[in-house]
This record gives C-alpha cells, sequence and structure tokens, in this order.
C-alpha cells in the first residue's frame, strides 16, 4: 500500500502542471491547428477540409513578413548578446553586495506596460522630438532625416524591450561560477583574457542559450514594435496574424501563420542548438 | 565540484530514446483521437436569412418584442470620449423613467469588439449589455447577417420619427433602421498641420504630392484607405465594382512606393500629427476638433473636393438583451433635441438631430466666458453640423453582397497596407 503510494507521489505531483499544460496548451494548439486546416468564412462557418491551401496561400502570400521577422528576431537577439553580456558580467563581478539594487535598477523601466514603454521610445526618437529636434537645430542631421518608420527603429525597439529577459540568464550563469575556478585558472599562469576566453565565456553560454531562447522567439513573432516605430516596410508576422484573426476573422490562414512560424522558430532553435550543442554547453559547463 | 548543469543520464535517455510495445498502441490511439479533435473543431456557419418582406420584416419585429416588458434597469455599452463623464444625460434619463443605465465604454475598435461578443451571441447568450454603438461598415454587416440584432420596434421610438434628421433615415447599410439607429457620424477626410503644409490641401492628389514625400500619413482600416484610392481614380465607393478596386489598390501602390506614405495608423496619427513628424494625413472630423481642444493645438480639417466618407456609430440592441425594453426607451430618449444638444456639445461629432444646433446656440446666447466661445464654435463648427457642400461630397464605405467579395477586397487593399 505504502509503495503504491510511494510510486504514485511523483504523478499526483505532476497532475496540476500537465492539466495546466493540457488546458492551456494542449487544447489549444490541437484546435489552432484544426483551424489551420479548415476552410469557410465567418458567416457561413468553418469546416475541417483538410485545406493545405491556408498553408500554401499563406506563406506565398507573406513569406517577404516572415523572413523580415526572422532577420529582426536574429539580429535584435545578437544586439541583445552584445549590449547584455557586458552587463551581466558586471554585475556578476563587480556588483559586489550591491547586486541585488543593481538587479532591481535593471527591471525597473520594465514594471511599466510593455506597449508604454514602446510608446516613450515613439516619443523619444520622433522627427523633431528629443533626440532629433536639437540635433537638426545644430544642423548635425539633415532636416528631413527620421528614425522612426526605419527597420533600425523596430529592430532596436525589440532588442530594447527583451533585454532582461537576456540579461538574467547570463547574469545567473556568471554569478554561478566557482571564483576558485578562476583562482585556478591564475595559478595556471593564464592571463586574464585566457582566463576569460577559456574559463568564464564557456562557462557562461548555457545562460546565453537560455537567454537566446527566451528572446529569440517573442521578438521574431512580436507586432508591437512593429506597428509603433515601424513604418510602411517594416511589418512583420505578427501584425499580419494578427490583422488576420481580429480584423479579417480569416482564422484558417491565420492559424496556418502561426504553425509556420512555430515550426521555423523551432527548427532555427534546434539549428542552433545543434551548432552550439546544448550538450556540449552543458558537459562545457560541466569541464 | 558540484555540477549545476549536468542532468541524470537516464533521464535524457529516457525523454531522447524510442520506446516500443505496448506505448506505440498508445501512440497510434492518441493520434487517431487528435485526427477526431481536429475535424470536431470546425467553426460553425451562423448566417441567416434577411427579411424579404415589409410584412415578414413585421411579424419578425412583433415575434421579438412581444411578452418584453420594462425590468427598470439598462446596460450599456460604448465608446471612450463619447459621453460627458460626469453623465448627465443618464442621470436625467433615470430621473424622468426610474430606469437605470449602467454606462461602460468597452469598445474601443469594432474587430476585437465583435470578436469578444461573437461567441456569446453565436450561443444565443446575453452578452450583458442591452444596447451597444456599432460603427456601420464590415461588423456592422455581420451582425446583421448573423441575425444578431434585435428588429427595433418603431412605435417604441417617436423622437426618433419626429427629430433625425432624414438622410439617416435612407442610410445604405440600414435602409429604414430596421436593425439600428445613428449615435452620431463622423467624417473622413485630410488633417494637416499648418505649420508644416503651406497651401492647404483642397483633393485627395495632394496626398499624392511628392512635396510631402514620406510625410503623409494613411489609414491601415482596408475601408478607409479603400475609399480614398477609389476617390483618387474618381469612383464612388458605394457604386465600385471589383475594376475600381484594382485600379484603386494600383493607385495607391504607385503612393506607397514612390515612398510619400510614412505608415498606415490604424488610430494613432493625431500624436505624430501634432508633432510633425507627418504633416498630412487621413483622419477622422472629432479626432482633429478634440486633439486642439484638449491639446491646443491649431490642426485643420477638410473634406477633400473629390469626397470624403461618412461613417454613423450607431445604437443597436443586440438580440439576446435582457432588457430590450429599456434599451430601446433609451434609445429614443437620445433624439429629444435637449439632450442631442447637450451630447454634441461634449463629444463635438455630427449629430443625427439637426434641431440640436438651435438648442447649442440658445445655450451660447445664455453661457458667458470660455463655455460662451466653446458653445459658439460647436455651433458654428463644419465639423459637428457639416455644411451642405460638404454634406454634397460626402459618401458611404464599399458595400459587399458576399463574404468572397468582402475577402477579395481585403486581400486587395491589404496587400498594400500589410507589405
Amino acid at each position: 500500500m505504502s509503495r503504491l503510494k510511494a510510486s504514485l507521489t511523483p504523478y499526483l505531483l505532476l497532475f496540476p502542471g500537465t492539466l495546466w499544460l493540457a488546458i492551456f496548451f494542449v487544447i489549444p494548439t490541437v484546435v489552432m491547428l484544426s483551424l489551420s486546416l479548415q476552410s469557410g468564412d465567418v458567416v457561413n462557418g468553418y469546416a475541417f477540409t483538410f485545406n493545405w491551401h491556408s498553408y500554401v496561400d499563406g506563406i506565398s502570400t507573406y513569406h517577404d513578413q516572415i523572413i523580415r521577422s526572422l532577420v529582426y528576431g536574429v539580429i535584435s537577439t545578437v544586439l541583445q548578446i552584445v549590449i547584455g553580456f557586458p552587463v551581466a558580467y558586471w554585475i556578476a563581478f563587480k556588483g559586489g553586495n550591491r547586486k541585488s539594487v543593481y538587479l532591481f535598477l535593471l527591471l525597473l523601466p520594465f514594471l511599466v506596460s510593455f506597449v508604454l514603454r514602446t510608446i516613450s521610445w515613439q516619443f523619444f526618437l520622433s522627427d523633431n522630438g528629443m533626440l532629433l529636434g536639437p540635433l537638426k537645430s545644430m544642423g548635425l542631421v539633415p532636416q528631413d532625416f527620421h528614425i522612426l518608420a526605419t527597420s533600425a527603429a523596430v529592430i532596436g525597439g525589440l532588442a530594447y524591450n527583451f533585454l532582461p529577459f537576456m540579461i538574467l540568464p547570463m547574469y545567473v550563469a556568471l554569478e554561478r561560477i566557482d571564483p576558485r575556478v578562476l583562482e585556478a585558472a591564475q595559478d595556471l599562469y593564464a592571463s586574464k583574457l585566457q582566463t576569460f576566453l577559456r574559463v568564464v565565456l564557456p562557462l557562461s553560454l548555457p545562460g546565453v542559450f537560455a537567454g537566446v531562447l527566451m528572446t529569440f522567439v517573442p521578438a521574431t513573432s512580436d507586432y508591437v514594435n512593429a506597428s509603433v516605430l515601424g513604418g510602411t516596410s517594416n511589418t512583420m508576422i505578427g501584425n499580419v496574424i494578427q490583422n488576420q484573426f481580429l480584423v479579417n476573422q480569416d482564422y484558417p490562414i491565420a492559424s496556418a501563420l502561426s504553425f509556420t512560424l512555430m515550426a521555423l522558430l523551432l527548427v532555427g532553435i534546434f539549428a542552433y542548438a545543434k551548432a552550439l550543442g546544448t550538450e556540449d554547453v552543458l558537459e562545457v559547463a560541466a569541464r | 565540484m558540484n555540477h549545476p548543469y549536468r542532468q541524470d543520464p537516464a533521464f535524457l535517455r529516457g525523454m531522447t530514446q524510442r520506446r516500443l510495445g505496448r506505448r506505440d498502441a498508445f501512440r497510434l490511439a492518441g493520434l487517431s483521437a487528435a485526427g477526431l479533435a481536429l475535424a470536431a473543431c470546425g467553426v460553425q456557419g451562423k448566417g441567416t436569412a434577411k427579411p424579404t418582406s415589409s410584412a415578414q420584416a413585421q411579424s419578425e419585429v412583433e415575434k421579438f418584442w412581444s411578452g418584453k416588458a420594462k425590468n427598470g434597469h439598462v446596460d450599456f455599452a460604448s465608446w471612450p470620449l463619447y459621453m460627458d463623464p460626469k453623465q448627465p444625460e443618464l442621470k436625467q434619463f433615470t430621473q424622468q423613467t426610474g430606469i437605470t443605465v449602467n454606462y461602460k465604454e468597452v469598445i474601443l475598435e469594432m474587430p476585437s469588439w465583435f470578436a469578444k461578443i461573437q461567441p456569446q451571441l453565436a450561443a444565443g447568450q446575453s452578452i450583458d449589455y442591452d444596447l451597444m454603438i456599432v460603427t456601420n461598415g464590415l461588423h456592422f454587416e455581420q451582425l446583421v447577417q448573423l441575425g444578431y440584432l434585435a428588429p427595433l420596434d418603431h412605435s417604441k421610438l417617436p423622437n426618433f420619427a419626429a427629430n433625425a434628421a432624414e438622410q439617416y433615415k435612407h442610410e445604405s447599410y440600414d435602409p429604414g433602421n430596421v436593425y439600428s439607429v445613428p449615435w452620431a457620424s463622423g467624417m473622413t477626410g485630410i488633417a494637416y498641420n499648418p505649420k508644416y503644409v503651406d497651401t492647404p490641401p483642397t483633393s485627395i492628389a495632394d496626398l499624392w504630392n511628392p512635396k510631402y514625400k514620406g510625410k503623409v500619413g494613411m489609414m491601415s482600416d482596408s475601408q478607409e484607405i479603400a475609399n480614398f484610392g477609389l476617390f483618387a481614380i474618381g469612383a464612388d465607393p458605394d457604386k465600385s465594382t471589383e475594376a475600381d478596386w484594382e485600379k484603386a489598390a494600383a493607385k495607391l501602390q504607385e503612393q506607397r512606393d514612390g515612398g510619400i506614405v510614412r505608415k498606415y495608423y490604424d488610430q494613432a496619427y493625431m500624436d505624430p500629427l501634432a508633432k510633425g513628424d507627418i504633416w498630412l494625413t487621413m483622419a477622422w472630423s472629432g479626432d482633429v476638433f478634440q486633439k486642439n481642444v484638449s491639446d491646443g493645438t491649431d490642426l485643420k480639417f477638410v473634406v477633400p473636393q473629390e469626397g470624403g466618407t461618412i461613417w454613423t456609430d450607431n445604437m443597436t440592441i443586440p438580440k439576446t438583451a435582457t432588457n430590450p425594453v429599456d434599451a430601446i426607451m433609451l434609445m429614443d430618449f437620445f433624439y429629444g433635441p435637449d439632450v442631442a444638444a447637450h451630447l454634441a456639445e461634449y463629444i463635438n461629432y455630427v449629430t443625427p438631430v439637426p434641431a440640436a444646433k438651435d438648442v447649442i446656440a440658445a445655450d451660447a446666447a445664455k453661457a458667458s466666458g470660455d463655455r460662451k466661445k466653446l458653445l459658439e464654435e460647436v455651433a458654428s463648427s463644419p465639423l459637428v453640423f457639416p455644411s451642405e457642400q460638404d454634406t454634397a461630397r460626402l459618401r458611404n464605405y464599399v458595400k459587399f453582397k458576399t463574404p468572397q467579395e468582402q475577402k477579395k477586397f481585403e486581400s486587395i487593399f491589404q496587400a498594400i497596407t500589410t507589405s
């Protein structure tokens, strides 16, 4: 009896999580997959017909936006690593006993709503705004120069909005490095650069990997930055999906596009994991 | 040393290795169950036939209203900035009739509102509102086609019959006001910032002027932008054909390719206009007036000579309303000239009650100081009481006969706004 109980315990503990996933992940995914294969319209109804056309139509009409989103996602993720790594490094190694203060300061802007933060960037970057207004009146940039409505604005917005999700995992990985490992490197006559390249960097890779997962996916599927900061040629696939679902009520094509995006992101992540080697990363971390 | 990242190898193997036997059977069963689930997720059609004869329409009305009685309460779904926050009109209504009103500004845009209420209406359930304000256009058509709106009993709308302007009784989207009576109208025209634009625009063609390269705002809504494309090629949206749409789209594409359009806006075009990010833009009349009043800006609005669009927000009663009698009483109440006047004084959109103009002018004569100035402005504002010349130029949205037609229309114009 007690053995039975003991063997059941892990399943009982898993039960709430499984139920949660089943209701909020599995069912919606199945419904969405089903929707993507249906045909019809909102007035006459949609019926399940194994209609692959939504995928064909979706991809042939919106491949530009899909590719653009992936490119924006990759560039903004790289930007975040470049900006975030030194910050994480500095807090982890130089933060001293004020680490938690720095982390709090890092997170502080992110207590404000995502959309509001993006709109405040719109104000800041506006053609005659706080940044460009003075520059233009000093004659440092041409009168018709603008930052808003360009790819740079959208990518910058993406990089800014997801930055903490990049910094925090990197910080955790860096913070965990045992100081004795660094001492050992010095004892073995490694220079500072060598210590960084051969000890710190490899040990931090799992954090970078986690950071990329947490930022690349939402950045690629985001639609807020493109609609607030972008112009006519910065539409991302997220905008298209939102428009198809809510404005056109064309559920099949919206679902098909969502699935296509999901598939592309999964392929991208697996390729990335393979290239970097998740297991390698783990091994390196443990070496 | 502790290895924080090393996983239990047995766990990893379990995750990655293929298990054979019984589990495969489960998997197969799971797959077929998933197949069934996929097929079961079909979305039912909800189209209903429109009444074809007036006798049939009359019997629909009787069928809906028979046995319905006043309950003393009404839940009203509206848009932001569509009533004085102190709600003096509603207080007066409660005083007169004893009916309490729960007024909520829950509608921000039609697509998301439609998506929110559609499942309940489809299931024949109450949406918790008895009266809602719906813009004419795609979603209004769908609400009608899907049979979600209650047919109005005009014997309960004496004020409407007496006071509504004649043109509101023959709206092409709802002739004879079977399902709706107007709340307020607005115009889509061109707004510009005189700080940057020296020669006031008078024509749609000004939106194509290379002089304003990168400084023109257009709307992303397919109906709105299509109208302007159609005006630009000299077609009337209401009577346009698919060939016209293609031509209009080509014209809009040319504007886009020329780098003239800065952005396709959903609604947030007023701030960029005031700041100078854009110099001229497609705009809704009331937005311009409200921005000028609230922020002291000096933005201008014109109805272009080729034409502008008139849109109307309408009061409708969902078929599943629990207090329809109270709702229709409130509908009619808003057609009293005094009530309509006070409403227009606050919201600054076109009122469907022409007699309100005299009431506002009379109020202005009694008032003093800033309030007097504001009221005089409202009474003489072409945005609230459009001139006959402007009215003559206003056109209705494109109308669709079939969902396929609408889909075609949207794909034509969204290819421009969402690429």
